[in-house]
């Protein structure tokens, strides 16, 4: 089912690829060449934010009970953001307790692409980038460059 | 066979018999008939009078707290007009607040209906159920976007958007929704379906959908039905959609998994999965309830309802020990049967079929009698953090003079440097190290002053760790002790089998051996416990009785504890008899003089603490021990 199901979304993403995302098995040699259920995906930075010009890699992992479990998703760059820490990991309700079975890879990549853009400060993961997103958004945003400047563009 | 005591049969007494007998279920009962048969050394009728120490309470199995829900609903559905399926996901939303619910649903009947999952959410509100990060901008992908115009056009003869029409929809009888249900889910789509969510395509595909009408096939609603009930343990199981609100009802998870399952689903796994689902409603309706408490004890699927324990603030004026009236870990013997079928045999199963003791106002799940909630968990809370570490610093460690952190010396000279507040004293003498370096040189010498108050504040801190591990140590005994009772159990057996073998004593008459040792087990978990209340009792009048109390009864278990261990010889078994069968009378009531005494104190606020506790007044300063 979970097969299926992945296979039908790598379809859909190379028929009608969502604007700024991209998404596939991960590409390599030795026993994981064929593994469907490890993804990479790419987020271009969007141009209304802090991390436009950037190319941010994340990896994504589907359970086998894909899916009705979220897939695990988290940031392999570099990225300074109230909502995704040092880890990669990202603080997201729909890839949590709000998952559904009827979302996709693609809506989820979209919908990191609108955090990047509208950070949740409320609910922070970064305490500390939270604090400054509210308190002193000018340094918030120039930090967010730096980083972006310095670990997501090649 | 004589019956010359006269105390109560303790049997029945820890929890309040003649209340408990309507709940419990036939066996129990039975049961509970035949231990009295054979008791009769010990037989003498309670009065009905309640101890002090004992709380009312009842036992409810899985099936009357099924039906007291049912009740719920039912009322809920006769005031409010709706149908039990959307009474029972209004009370699960409102957390069973009957009250509560009234009064929203009388507010704003069609908010509390969406909110609750069990209708449909107009089109104007549906931006504002999306609580992501504006996923909603970009999230209705075509897939989506597609269920979402199919479900409206099969809503139109269902819903119409406007507030009343949705009411009068909930509010309609049973069968028309049911049957509007059965539509939605046989409706042919003219095209071919391709279920939203495993994207399968095959003719034979079933379409199933709730209220909302956002439909996928059977085999996706059966696996995501089961992921949520087995993985997530979840009684809420929403409409597969993202964003839909819609809460499948209780008819509907039944046939997904039961009678209606996907032709591919594994059967087993189904009703596994709708026996789960009955026991997550059925806790979800207890959690709500603070009047009712699940047995702790695993696969025990009994309540206990307790409604005079209800409230926290009586948690510090009684101690609400209750039983949910089974016995034994259900496993190799079916559950309820357990207690049953091994007192029948008469085999040595009873002596390990304990009791389901749990206490109604805390998680701890034992008897934690005579001592209060509160100052039971601040005890283990001390327990875990302490005990073992706190044996390894005393014979390990030092404390600095100055700032008193704990120091363990790993090599070095004796010119030691407190790390963490630079303080310089020698390991020796504990006196500061300035004195050292000089001319007056003088660690050698016993008293300097210097050292005489390191030493004694040393010691002050060496005393509240020495008072603590006395404590502990005698706790920890007791319940050491109690966990070898099984293995005296196994002895005592064997002495009673003996005993019928050499005299004339029949099997029922050798029984008074195993009623000394389940009382001794008994009072060694009041001991335990008094061990920990008088750790925090402060020092005075009411204290000393306290201990007074205790030693009698310390005293008197472990006089009977020996007289149990000893060799047994035909000649003096009479003897033997006689004294155990008096101890045992003995120990039970220095253990009811402890229990009641002080149970009464707590009612009247007698004790007072050492340290402050929930809902007792602060301790006076002078009483206060770190």
């Amino acid at each position: 089912m979970a097969i299926k199901r992945i296979n039908k979304e790598l379809l859909d993403l190379g028929r009608d690829p969502p604007s700024s995302c991209s998404a596939g098995p991960v590409q390599g040699g030795g026993d994981r060449a064929n593994d469907m259920f490890r993804w990479q995906a790419t987020i271009m930075g969007p141009s209304d934010s802090p991390y436009a010009g950037g190319v941010f890699f994340l990896s994504i992992l589907f359970p086998t009970d894909y899916p009705f479990k979220p897939p695990k998703v988290s940031f392999t760059t570099k990225i300074y953001h109230p909502n995704i820490n040092a880890n990669g990991s990202i603080c997201l309700d729909i890839l949590r307790d709000q998952w559904s079975p009827a979302l996709t890879i693609s809506k989820v990549l979209l919908s990191i692409c609108s955090m990047l853009t509208d950070p949740n400060p409320d609910d922070p993961l970064v305490p500390d980038i939270a604090h400054l997103y509210k308190t002193d958004r000018e340094r918030y945003e120039a930090t967010a460059r730096e980083w972006t400047r310095k670990y997501a563009m090649q | 066979m004589s019956s010359d005591y006269e105390f109560s049969d303790n049997e029945g007494d820890y929890y309040d018999s003649d209340e408990m007998m309507d709940f419990q279920n036939d066996d129990q009962d039975e049961d509970d008939m035949e231990m009295d048969d054979y008791n009769d050394d010990f037989k003498i009728s309670t009065g009905s009078k309640r101890k002090s120490y004992e709380v009312d309470h009842t036992s409810l199995s899985q099936t009357s707290v099924e039906k007291s829900m049912k009740d719920d609903v039912d009322h809920i559905c006769g005031i409010l007009g709706v149908e039990p399926a959307a009474a029972a996901l209004l009370l699960r939303h409102q957390g069973w607040n009957k009250e509560l619910l009234i009064e929203r649903y009388m507010d704003d009947p069609a908010k509390v209906l969406v909110d609750s999952g069990a209708a449909v959410q107009e089109p104007a509100r549906d931006s504002t159920s999306i609580r992501t990060h504006s996923v909603d901008k970009f999230a209705a992908g075509p897939s989506s976007r597609r269920a979402t115009r199919s479900s409206s056009k099969l809503l139109s003869s269902l819903t119409s958007p406007t507030r009343s029409s949705a009411q009068k929809y909930i509010s309609s009888p049973t069968a028309s929704a049911s049957k509007s249900r059965k539509d939605a889910k046989s409706s042919e789509e003219p095209e071919s379906f391709v279920c939203p969510i495993c994207f399968d395509d095959s003719l034979e595909l079933k379409q199933i959908a709730l209220d909302c009408g956002h439909s996928a096939c059977s085999g996706c609603w059966n696996a995501y039905t089961i992921s949520k009930i087995r993985d997530e343990g979840e009684h809420c199981i929403r409409c597969m959609t993202e964003g839909c609100a819609i809460v499948a009802p209780d008819d509907f998870v039944h046939n997904i998994l039961v009678s209606d399952a996907a032709p591919d689903s594994d059967t087993t796994e189904n009703l596994v999965a709708w026996t789960r689902f009955q026991e997550i409603l059925v806790r979800n309706f207890v959690s709500s309830n603070p009047k009712l408490k699940f047995c702790p004890y695993p696969g025990c699927t009994n309540t206990v309802s307790c409604p005079s324990a209800a409230s926290k603030s009586v948690l510090t004026s009684m101690v609400p020990i209750v039983s949910c009236g089974a016995k034994g870990i259900p496993g190799s013997v079916k559950d309820k049967n357990a207690a049953s079928s091994a007192s029948s045999s008469g085999s040595s199963n009873s002596f390990y079929d304990k009791e389901h003791v749990f206490c109604f106002g805390c998680p701890i799940e034992s008897d934690h009698r005579p001592v209060v909630c509160g100052v039971a968990r601040l005890w283990l809370k001390k327990c875990e953090d302490d005990s073992e570490t706190a044996n390894w610093i005393k014979s390990n460690t030092k404390e600095c003079s100055k700032c008193q952190s704990t120091i363990e010396k790993n090599g070095g000279c004796n010119h030691m440097t407190c790390k963490k507040c630079k303080y310089e004293f020698c390991w020796v003498c504990m006196g500061p190290w300035t004195e050292h370096g000089t001319a007056w040189y003088s660690c050698n010498r016993y008293d300097e002053k210097g050292g005489v108050e390191a030493r004694d504040a040393q010691s002050r801190s060496r005393a509240s760790l020495e008072r603590y591990l006395h404590y502990y140590n005698r706790w920890a005994n007791h319940e050491q002790s109690a966990k070898l009772s099984v293995e005296l159990y196994a002895k005592t057996e064997k002495k009673m089998e003996d005993m019928q073998i050499t005299s004339e004593l029949t099997w029922i008459e050798v029984q008074f051996m195993k009623k000394a040792v389940e009382e001794v087990e008994k009072c060694r978990m009041t001991l335990k416990w008094t061990y920990a209340m008088a750790y925090y009792l402060a020092r005075g009048n009411e204290k000393d009785l306290f201990e007074d109390n205790q030693r009698d009864l310390e005293k008197a278990v472990e006089d009977l504890s020996e007289l149990l261990e000893s060799p047994i010889e035909t000649e003096n078994i009479p003897m033997l008899r006689q004294k155990v069968t008096d101890k045992t009378v003995y120990v039970q009531k220095r253990n009811e003089i402890v229990l009641e005494d002080t149970a009464t104190g707590f009612q009247d606020g007698r004790w007072r603490w050492n340290v402050s506790v929930d809902g007792f007044e602060e301790p006076l300063e002078e009483v206060r021990v770190d």
